[in-house]
């Protein structure tokens, strides 16, 4: 099982979603308006999207903007903390790596091309 | 006269009720927070988009706060700056009267083409809040692992809940808001962990019980989640913590165990539980790196160094005052009685006015309740049992134990920076925001002393020093400031 999102129907606050689309290296993925791009990718069963500098797997760890764990490209812009960014609709999001792409650099491996 | 200009920096309940008081006493305000909304983590608001009829059943307080956001927000006196990011505070030259120059970026978070501008308030409040403080423990690295703010901010905040299967760990009242939080959102909560034996949490909250009659409104929320966890017959265990966590590429499974009164592991007590999500606190750590830029003394205490200020909420920089976490975890009514004292004082009001009596006397009990949090949720002194050499540390370079280990115990690299350069830790990303305090306790913990011998030639290294407060890109600091709003206004 995954994180999700409350559905609207169920949800005590009476809330009413008007869906957006992003896309995540490629693949589109469902969101609503007025979410996070951590938000967006969690609900879509999204859980590990960065690699740390061992390439181990890494995505939201405080939510709030301290850690720095989430980070991902939207657009052009790298380093993006996604648990603080509004998701926009047609935002192009690309992953990031901070492994060395060579033994021995410390230059991030990045996926400015993306 | 001109009325003077406060800068409240944090819009949750510390800030919001700064701005208030300060509107009260003449001042014009400009009100910062980092987020689209005011309210901060405790009244952290649903976004506008999702059009939501009943806001209110998530929050605790809410009429009352929602009647100071409108009243602050609508006031004719009060610029609300929204998606804003402080990130540098310039002290000016000593001859120069008044607090640091306020720098700013205005727009989407981490975004390339925010406004940057520059405030020269004549007094600021800084009301920056907490985060969570997470110990590590093997496998705390794997996607799944949440600090229990996190949880609660996705939940609260837009409606995702973190996972079906969920163990909520750690120590201090916070945990029972955050399972509640994700059994309302529909979650499974296996189990809710606090790590401090029952005669640690017994002996913390019973002593002088009378000082807790004033603490009646928290008692009664606490109160509410409980009922909350029993109506879901959650299990709450006290003297256990998760210890491990496991998975291929994700957590999968916890390991937790019993643990003693100083935290320390009791051999043949662990169990292991199946999650898809693990929420831990360890407690909070303030955001000091504000306070700290702007030249403000900090008082060292058992919970940690918070930022130290006067009956006024003056801290030791001229026309800086402090209020909220920053000064101390006291929660939420605490936070409004700081922030509504140092309002009114940096707006001009009074210091003596009669109607700040039981403001004062809110915030001290606000600062009883903190110590008794204390006593009552304290981090056990053997906790780093459970780490093993290979337990990640630092989260951003990934830093091992045994590197700490090494570190530390050798001479030539014992001194903080050396160690920093050699084992990278704090280095990365989050710039020791979250392993700062550990690779600090295990240091001292270690060497018998604490690790601040400075390297010679150059200044002792000082913890929370971080000049650039946020990430700035490099074109918006080669752009410049494109307008100073107090010449303009």
């Amino acid at each position: 099982m995954s994180p999700r999102r409350v559905s609207a129907q169920a949800d005590a606050v009476g809330r009413r979603d008007r869906p957006l689309l992003i896309t995540v290296d490629g693949e589109a993925v469902e969101g609503i308006d007025g979410q996070s791009i951590a938000g967006v990718m969690l609900a879509a069963g999204r859980l590990g999207w960065c690699r740390g500098v061992s390439g181990a797997a890494r995505g939201v760890f405080c939510g709030i903007g301290v850690c720095f764990n989430c980070l991902v490209t939207v657009g052009a812009e790298r380093d993006v903390r996604a648990c603080r960014r509004r998701a926009r609709d047609g935002d192009v999001v690309t992953l990031q790596s901070r492994k060395p792409s060579t033994p021995g650099t410390v230059q991030e491996s990045g996926t400015e091309d993306g | 006269m001109t009325p003077p200009h406060v800068t409240v920096v944090g819009a949750g309940p510390a800030g919001l009720a700064a701005a208030e008081t300060a509107l009260t006493a003449g001042a014009e305000v400009t009100l910062i927070d980092s987020a689209e909304q005011p309210g901060g983590q405790y009244h952290r608001m649903l976004p506008d988009a999702y059009a939501a009829v009943r806001p209110e059943r998530l929050q605790h307080g809410w009429r009352a706060f929602d009647r100071r956001r409108r009243r602050v927000l609508a006031h004719p006196r009060c610029t609300w700056w929204p998606d804003t990011t402080v990130w540098a505070l310039e002290r000016l030259a000593p001859h120069e009267p008044g607090p640091p120059r306020v720098h700013v970026l205005c727009g989407p978070a981490d975004g390339a083409d925010r406004r940057r501008l520059r405030l020269d308030p004549d007094a600021l409040v800084l009301a920056v809040g907490a985060h969570d403080r997470m110990l590590p423990f093997p496998g705390w690295e794997l996607p799944g692992v949440f600090t229990a703010g996190a949880a609660q901010a996705l939940a609260k905040g837009e409606r995702v809940v973190v996972g079906d299967r969920v163990v909520v760990a750690g120590t201090g009242p916070f945990l029972l808001p955050v399972a509640a939080s994700l059994l309302e959102a529909g979650s499974r909560v296996s189990a809710v962990l606090e790590a401090n034996v029952t005669a640690t949490v017994a002996r913390g909250w019973s002593q002088r019980p009378w000082e807790l009659a004033a603490q009646a409104g928290k008692a009664g929320e606490l109160a509410e989640y409980t009922a909350a966890l029993i109506r879901h017959r959650v299990p709450c265990r006290t003297g256990r913590a998760v210890i491990e966590a496991r998975g291929d590429g994700r957590v999968e499974e916890v390991v937790t165990a019993r643990l003693r009164g100083d935290w320390s592991v009791v051999p043949g007590s662990e169990r292991t539980i199946a999650v898809d999500a693990v929420c831990v606190t360890h407690g909070f750590s303030p955001q000091l790196e504000l306070p700290v830029a702007a030249g403000c003394a900090l008082r060292g205490s058992s919970a940690g160094e918070f930022v130290d200020v006067d009956d006024d909420q003056r801290t030791s920089c001229p026309g800086v005052y402090a209020s909220g976490e920053i000064t101390g975890i006291a929660g939420a009514p605490a936070a409004r009685a700081e922030g509504a004292l140092a309002g009114w004082v940096a707006g001009g009001g009074d210091p003596a006015a009669p109607a700040l009596r039981h403001l004062r006397r809110s915030r001290d009990q606000g600062r009883a309740f903190a110590e008794r949090l204390v006593r009552a949720h304290p981090i056990g002194a053997a906790w780093h049992g459970w780490l093993r050499p290979e337990t990640v540390v630092c989260r951003c370079e990934e830093t091992d134990y045994a590197s700490i280990c090494r570190a530390v115990t050798n001479v030539a690299s014992a001194a903080a920076r050396v160690a920093k350069l050699e084992t990278r830790a704090g280095l990365g990303p989050c710039q020791a925001r979250m392993c700062g305090p550990t690779v600090a306790e295990l240091s001292a913990r270690l060497r018998g002393e604490p690790l601040g011998r400075p390297v010679e030639g150059l200044p002792a290294a000082v913890p929370h020093h971080r000049p650039i407060a946020q990430p700035i890109r490099l074109g918006e600091l080669a752009g410049g400031p494109d307008h100073i709003p107090n010449d303009t206004a």
